[in-house]
């Protein structure tokens, strides 16, 4: 505007001013004068950026990748696929109450707190209906709920007759194989203490699952049924810790949170108890599975995982592998863009 | 407002969103809560009502102002007073002035610029101004029904028993304007659209933009790719449902009788619910926002605000922004559009010396000597005032010739208030000048006029008019002074008056020829004037020969001639005058610039062809390197189609590499010459009607599928206003027609440059940037749901949160890409303007075409990858740092959209070349928000509220302190980013765009260069500038006591009177392309001169 108007016009301008209603305002905004950055890809940016992030992430890569190294992981198959497997004879589906035992060695010591899950393959925990199958209402205590489940839950929602606490596939479905770890010491079996505090999220046993305000809590599954599979009803889930009974068990809480991805491992116990804490000493152990859970029926795979943990979580080389390759890549690019940028950089004067 | 939503819903798009949410209430299709359709279609259609609203509001605003013709009827009488407009096609009753006279301008309508006449019946003139006598008024009209021939009129009055036929002379045609007629009485015809204007105007059709129709198509396309996703996930569900889930009944077990067909019918719904957002709702309603502002902008541009008037540019269309900038022909209107419409005296020749200097406002040639001085007349030559003062004998004669050699008329309403009714402009200029300059033109009688002579009263015996025409190009007074002497004065064309010349005037001429040459350089349009003293007894002898040949029956015409030829010759030169049409300011330099950015201007006009070419030479248009002016002039359709075919080939021949500058002239009515005309650097039409402006629009549209821009101010341009992509009308002025018919308007031609390449640039730039960036993030958000159907058994099961696919297009994204497509600009506006050709890849559709949008896709395609892969194999058979597992739904599906809303923000930080605060604040504001959101969604307190909504309770706090999940976001951000940074760096080395290249010179050269705004110089080798807005007829009138007793021609047979009949294609030089005197002009000219003359016979040989 100012360029338009010229100085000579300047006094004139003035006076115009007060008549011109309609002149438009004279702010950076209206006219597009924004003080603004702009970044531009230049060479003196790009190349050094790209070499800073290389080396970051070769830097982060070989940290990452040591230390997931350094985790110790121990997977066992136990799905009785094979016939020469302990676990052949459970995988009938006909066997009922079969217990079956999976011997393993550890040759050094396994470094505490060592932690012990369930890892279940091919199973779809993240299908759709399975995932909206279950009453949420039901489950954070509402008692009206318990007597007209949720349709979400069908077909779990009723047995027919009575209605089915907790209703729904996943509460169905819950996992329940039972583990007894035995370490041989001296020729005999000890058994190695598990501990099931804490193994599901705060959340979930505080805010979202709760059960209903009824002492006992037996008395508020009056009139209702359990799910179908489970061999035992909400309210006895665990006969040594009245705490742990009912939707805040922690091993139906593990088992609610459902899994993103078809193979999963969930949390089974903590192995941080008495001479454990340190970890699991190196010798013969048997693990005594009480097998109650079909999967070969969907060429579903169980195992149990043993495993200590570091800053970064469990074992995962990928992480690290990634970082390290991308990082070297970084680094490549920068060699390159240099060559290129030296041999074929426009002429900025034309 | 209910009405407004089923307007809305009749939108396809909307529509289709509304069964989208039908799908979603079916449990066993919905894949979705309700909510993540709901919110986001309550959210737009709210905006897109809002902005109906406004948009009502400012049409109702239009409507009022139109409101007060509404009640016009057919039958009505209506009074004008002068310098009003008509508004319906009125048959004359009566005026004010003698003879039932009024006078119009028809420059809205056809552009022309001289003062037309318009007479009355005297049996209705009789009626005068008498309210009753006219309301009694009792006659009948039958006349032809609406058309859209401006020139032609035929009907008949009954009145009293008697017929009387009206032809055009009797109408005034809406459009026009009333001048120096203080009243006049009118019948209505024609009102509202049947009007002969109306009639020309053409249809009103909903603009759309190209980007419009590119992204409909495309949209299609997206749906067809839905259908196409949703069918392969389809058949991954029955083969899923086939071998796997058929045997997982145990834990999820299936409906009755539900086969596996059955459910992949039920998840082909459920995916399309799911991967809906490829067609994203907010697509629309960003869009029209977008265009919203960028229209604010233009209104809000101080540089495009003319405070002469008091006018700003103002976006009338709020939906066609990006298309200004993609224009490849401008066409343009010429009178009022490119010039002002003002004569005015600038430079003359006289005797050998040539006057007029340009100065400034302080050197002010004063006439206060001179008490009838028009004080609105400028002069900056000090030393021709002298000259009239010395008494300079040729001063003298020259201004005399001026004030007596015209068919000004004047009007005296007070002692020494004069004023000249001009029948054109340049008259009105010239005889001006000659008051200013102390002969002032007074009054006249059929056989006298009277002028004031330095102070002294003399009173010249008018003994003939040798009239204007466009043959003869020149006009001639035979007078009787006071003293008795016998004189003929003469102006015309150079060429003409220099074939009559004297010998004696040889060195005259030659010098003259040099100032003509200047004058014509600068555009000016020039008149040579010449005088000689004639034997009364010859003179005698000839008017009793006019006299026979006057009242002869047949060859009147060419008899006429003859005699005229015979005394025009032996003149003695006194000078040349120089006028100046003034064009608009920076008319010249946005020509220029429009040109330099690709932009082809073809100019259409009503006007005469000579007018025009002038005006094209002066604003540049026309150059003198383009050195073939071809004139297609044919008057039957035959003839032009035989011109252009064998002009198209000779040239093909002569020039088979270069490329061609020449121009076309096209006069006639068929305008088969599209193939001609695009090989041109400039053309011009002329005698085109409205209709036909359209109709060459329409041409250019159709055939070159080309994007096309009118503008005009006038009525006569509103067709091909609304006909072109872009309509532009040039506001601030008398008539609102054009204006209302526009799409933009603002007050100045040189405007033009500023809508152009810097708003619709950017426009544009913004517009395809957000294009890209929104299909891009819609693509990279919902493909990450394809990769996962893979790996929850095709069952529908989305990966975010139904909180965030809510919120993900509404919230978390939409105001970083909403600020970029405000805010951006990659080189600013100064910066535009020192590089025209920014504006080349609009016009090429580079920056959003199918192939950009396929690379969108494509880069979409890799980045869902990355972001669903990366977090697969981060946490796959992982756990958290104390040990619990990390792998669960609703951890990954936080995982998942963050690393999502951080790639797309990062890459959205690379689209943007401009971060203001705002900027910068949307962009982190929204991450910022996304984070608060979520922890807010994911808290105890909303879960207590409502917990069936809020199952993500506590995610937020047990997955974003993980370490690792941290290091994944990280890693798929860069990881996503990278190749796009290698891309972009490499190829800004390897082949920089001009944007790159500019940019690199604006981050160094801060502030650029100021535009400069020199006055474009040429070396003109043009040898005439001559040019008259004049019709023949008019000295007719002013000699015949009995005035228009012949009247006025209509244009139609105005050219074939003007005898060019050139039947076949004559590539004239110029109008006057040749040197009279023969001899080489000032040797800086003359080899261009020669140049042309060259050019001038090789394409003149293999015509013959």
């Amino acid at each position: 505007m100012g360029k338009e108007g010229g100085c000579g016009q300047n006094k004139t301008m003035v006076k115009q001013e007060q008549e011109l209603a309609n002149r438009p305002d004279n702010t950076a905004f209206t006219q597009q004068r924004l003080p603004a950055w702009q970044p531009m890809l230049s060479a003196g940016i790009v190349i050094p950026g790209f070499v800073i992030i290389g080396l970051a992430f070769i830097g982060i890569g070989v940290a990452l990748f040591i230390t997931s190294k350094n985790i110790q992981v121990m997977e066992m198959d136990y799905t009785g696929f094979e016939p020469d497997s302990d676990c052949f004879k459970c995988s009938n589906p006909e066997e009922k109450n079969c217990v079956c035992q999976l011997d393993f060695n550890i040759s050094s010591r396994f470094e505490g707190p060592v932690f012990f899950y369930y890892g279940l393959s091919n199973y779809f925990q993240n299908y759709r209906r399975y995932g909206v199958s279950k009453d949420d209402a039901q489950l954070s205590g509402d008692l009206d709920n318990f007597k007209s489940p949720s349709d979400t839950c069908s077909p779990y929602d009723t047995d027919g007759i009575k209605p089915i606490v907790p209703c729904g596939s996943i509460a169905n479905s819950m996992f329940n194989d039972t583990f007894l770890l035995y370490r041989e010491v001296n020729g005999t079996n000890e058994l190695v203490p598990l501990d099931g505090k804490g193994i599901a999220w705060w959340t979930d046993y505080n805010v979202k699952y709760r059960n209903p305000n009824v002492t006992p809590l037996k008395e508020a599954f009056e009139g209702t049924v359990k799910p179908l599979f489970w061999p035992r009803p909400a309210y006895e889930l665990d006969t040594s810790d009245p705490n742990n009974n009912g939707f805040i068990n922690q091993d139906f809480l593990v088992w609610m949170r459902r899994a993103a991805l078809p193979d999963f491992r969930k949390l089974y116990r903590r192995i941080a108890q008495g001479d454990y804490a340190r970890g699991l000493p190196a010798g013969n152990y048997s693990l005594k599975i009480a097998y109650n859970y079909p999967v070969l029926s969907f060429q579903g795979r169980k195992k149990v995982v043993f495993s200590n943990v570091s800053w970064m979580g469990g074992r995962n080389d990928f992480l690290g592998i990634a970082y390290l390759v991308i990082g070297s890549m970084c680094v490549f690019m920068s060699i390159v863009m240099l060559i290129v940028y030296a041999k074929f950089k426009f002429p900025e004067e034309d | 407002m209910p009405l407004n939503l089923f307007e809305q819903f009749q939108r396809i798009a909307n529509a289709y969103f509304l069964f989208l949410l039908v799908l979603q209430v079916i449990p066993q299709i919905s894949s979705l809560s309700w909510f993540t359709t709901v919110v986001p279609l309550v959210l737009v259609l709210t905006v897109t009502a809002a902005k109906d609203a406004t948009d009502d509001i400012v049409s109702k605003r239009v409507f009022f102002l139109c409101g007060k013709w509404m009640n016009v009827q057919v039958g009505d009488i209506i009074k004008l007073e002068n310098n009003q407009f008509v508004t319906a096609d009125l048959m004359l009753l009566s005026s004010s002035e003698p003879l039932n006279l009024v006078y119009i301008e028809t420059a809205e309508l056809d552009g022309e610029t001289n003062l037309k006449v318009r007479q009355a019946l005297t049996v209705t003139g009789d009626l005068g101004e008498d309210v009753e006598k006219l309301a009694d008024f009792n006659g009948e009209v039958r006349c032809e029904p609406p058309n859209n021939r401006l020139d032609r009129f035929m009907g008949t009055l009954t009145y009293a028993g008697q017929k009387y036929p009206l032809d055009n002379e009797k109408v005034l045609l809406r459009g026009c304007t009333l001048r120096n007629t203080q009243w006049c009485f009118g019948l209505v015809l024609f009102g509202g659209p049947e009007t002969k204007l109306m009639q020309n105007c053409g249809k009103t059709t909903f603009k759309r933009t190209s980007i419009d129709r590119l992204m409909n198509v495309l949209v299609l396309c997206i749906f067809g790719f839905l259908a196409f996703m949703c069918t392969v996930l389809a058949i991954g569900n029955c083969f899923w449902e086939l071998n796997e889930g058929s045997n997982f009944t145990a834990f999820l077990p299936r409906q009755d009788g539900n086969e596996a067909t059955f459910s992949a019918f039920l998840a082909f719904w459920s995916y399309v619910i799911i991967l809906n957002t490829v067609v994203p709702i907010s697509l629309y309603v960003s869009v029209e926002i977008i265009r919203l502002g960028n229209s604010f902008y233009i209104d809000w541009d101080g540089k495009m605000y003319h405070a002469a008037n008091d006018t700003p540019a103002e976006a009338r269309t709020t939906t066609l922004n990006e298309e200004l900038g993609q224009i490849q022909y401008v066409f343009s209107d010429k009178t009022g559009t490119l010039t002002q419409n003002i004569m005015t005296f600038n430079k003359c020749s006289v005797n050998g010396k040539s006057y007029g200097e340009s100065g400034n406002d302080q050197n002010k040639v004063d006439f206060s000597f001179n008490s009838l001085a028009d004080p609105r007349f400028v002069f900056h030559d000090h030393s021709l005032v002298e000259a009239v003062k010395l008494e300079n004998p040729e001063v003298h004669a020259f201004f005399r010739l001026l004030a007596l050699c015209h068919t000004v008329m004047a009007e005296e309403k007070r002692e020494g208030e004069l004023f000249y009714l001009a029948q054109s402009p340049d008259e009105g200029a010239l005889v001006t000048a000659a008051r200013n300059f102390g002969f002032v033109f007074r009054s006249r009688t059929p056989d006298s006029v009277s002028i004031v002579e330095m102070g002294r009263q003399r009173s010249y015996e008018l003994l003939a008019i040798l009239d204007f025409n466009n043959v003869r190009k020149r006009m001639s007074v035979i007078v009787r002074s006071p003293e008795g002497k016998l004189s003929l004065y003469c102006k015309g064309a150079d060429t003409i008056i220099y074939e009559r010349l004297h010998r004696s005037c040889s060195k005259l001429m030659d010098v003259t020829t040099e100032h003509l040459n200047e004058f014509a350089g600068e555009g000016l349009r020039t008149l040579a004037l010449a005088y000689k003293d004639l034997d009364e007894e010859y003179f005698n002898g000839w008017k009793r020969r006019h006299h026979e040949v006057s009242t002869s029956l047949d060859g009147r015409e060419g008899k006429l001639d003859e005699l005229y030829e015979e005394i025009e010759k032996d003149l003695l030169l006194l000078g040349a005058t120089a006028v100046e049409d003034k064009l608009q300011d920076g008319v010249p330099q946005t020509i220029e610039l429009l040109s330099k950015a690709h932009i082809k201007i073809w100019v259409l006009t009503g006007d005469k062809q000579e007018t025009a070419e002038n005006i094209g030479y002066s604003c540049n248009l026309l150059r003198e390197e383009m050195n073939e002016v071809f004139v297609v002039s044919g008057n039957s359709p035959e003839d032009v189609r035989q011109e252009l075919r064998s002009e198209v080939s000779p040239i093909g021949k002569c020039f088979p590499s270069h490329p061609i500058h020449f121009f076309v002239l096209i006069r006639g009515s068929e305008l088969a010459f599209l193939r001609l005309a695009c090989l041109c650097k400039a053309v011009i039409c002329c005698r085109v009607t409205p209709l036909q402006k359209a109709q060459v629009v329409e041409l250019v549209k159709k055939h070159k599928q080309a994007v096309t821009l009118a503008i005009g101010d006038g009525a006569n341009d509103v067709s091909m206003i609304k006909a072109a992509h872009i309509g532009v009308g040039i506001s601030g002025q008398e008539g609102m027609q054009a204006v209302l018919s526009s799409d933009y308007s603002f007050a100045q031609f040189r405007f033009l440059q500023r809508l152009l390449l810097v708003h619709g640039r950017w426009s544009y730039l913004r517009m395809c940037k957000f294009l890209r960036y929104f299909f891009y993030k819609n693509f990279t958000f919902t493909f990450v749901h394809f990769w996962y159907a893979f790996f929850c058994g095709f069952s529908a099961q989305t990966v975010y949160d139904e909180w965030f696919i809510t919120l993900y297009n509404l919230v978390y994204t939409a105001l970083p890409v909403l600020g970029m497509s405000l805010f951006d600009q990659d080189v600013n506006d100064a910066w535009s303007f020192q590089h025209p050709q920014l504006y080349v890849p609009g016009q090429l559709n580079l920056y959003f075409s199918k192939k950009a949008f396929f690379k969108c896709a494509l880069h979409s395609c890799y980045s869902s990858l990355v972001l669903f892969f990366i977090p697969y194999a981060a946490v796959h058979d992982t756990v958290r740092d104390d040990g619990k597992d990390v792998a669960d739904y609703q951890s990954f599906a936080l995982l998942t959209q963050t690393c999502l809303l951080f790639a797309v923000t990062i890459q959205l930080g690379f689209e943007m070349s401009y971060w203001t605060a705002v900027n910068t604040f949307f962009v982190l504001g929204s991450l910022a928000m996304y984070f608060a959101v979520t922890f807010t969604m994911y808290s105890d307190g909303m879960f207590l509220t409502l917990p069936s909504a809020f199952p993500f309770i506590g995610t937020g706090r047990n997955s974003l302190n993980q370490p690792n999940i941290w290091l994944t976001i990280l890693l798929t951000s860069i990881l996503c980013v990278l190749p796009v940074v290698t891309y972009r760096f490499l190829f800004i080395q390897l082949c920089p765009t001009i944007n790159d290249k500019v940019q690199v010179r604006q981050a160094k050269a801060t502030p650029p260069p100021p535009p400069r705004r020199t006055r474009i110089r040429r070396t003109s080798s043009r040898r005439s500038g001559y040019a008259f807005s004049h019709a023949q007829g008019y000295g007719d009138l002013v000699t015949s006591g009995r005035f228009l007793r012949r009247p006025a021609l209509p244009r139609s047979s105005g050219f074939s009177h003007a005898g060019r009949t050139t039947t076949s294609f004559s590539p004239m030089g110029r109008s006057a392309g040749y040197s009279p005197t023969g001899r080489p002009q000032n040797a800086k000219v003359s080899d261009v001169e020669v140049t042309s003359l060259q050019m001038y016979k090789t394409i003149r040989d293999p015509a013959l």
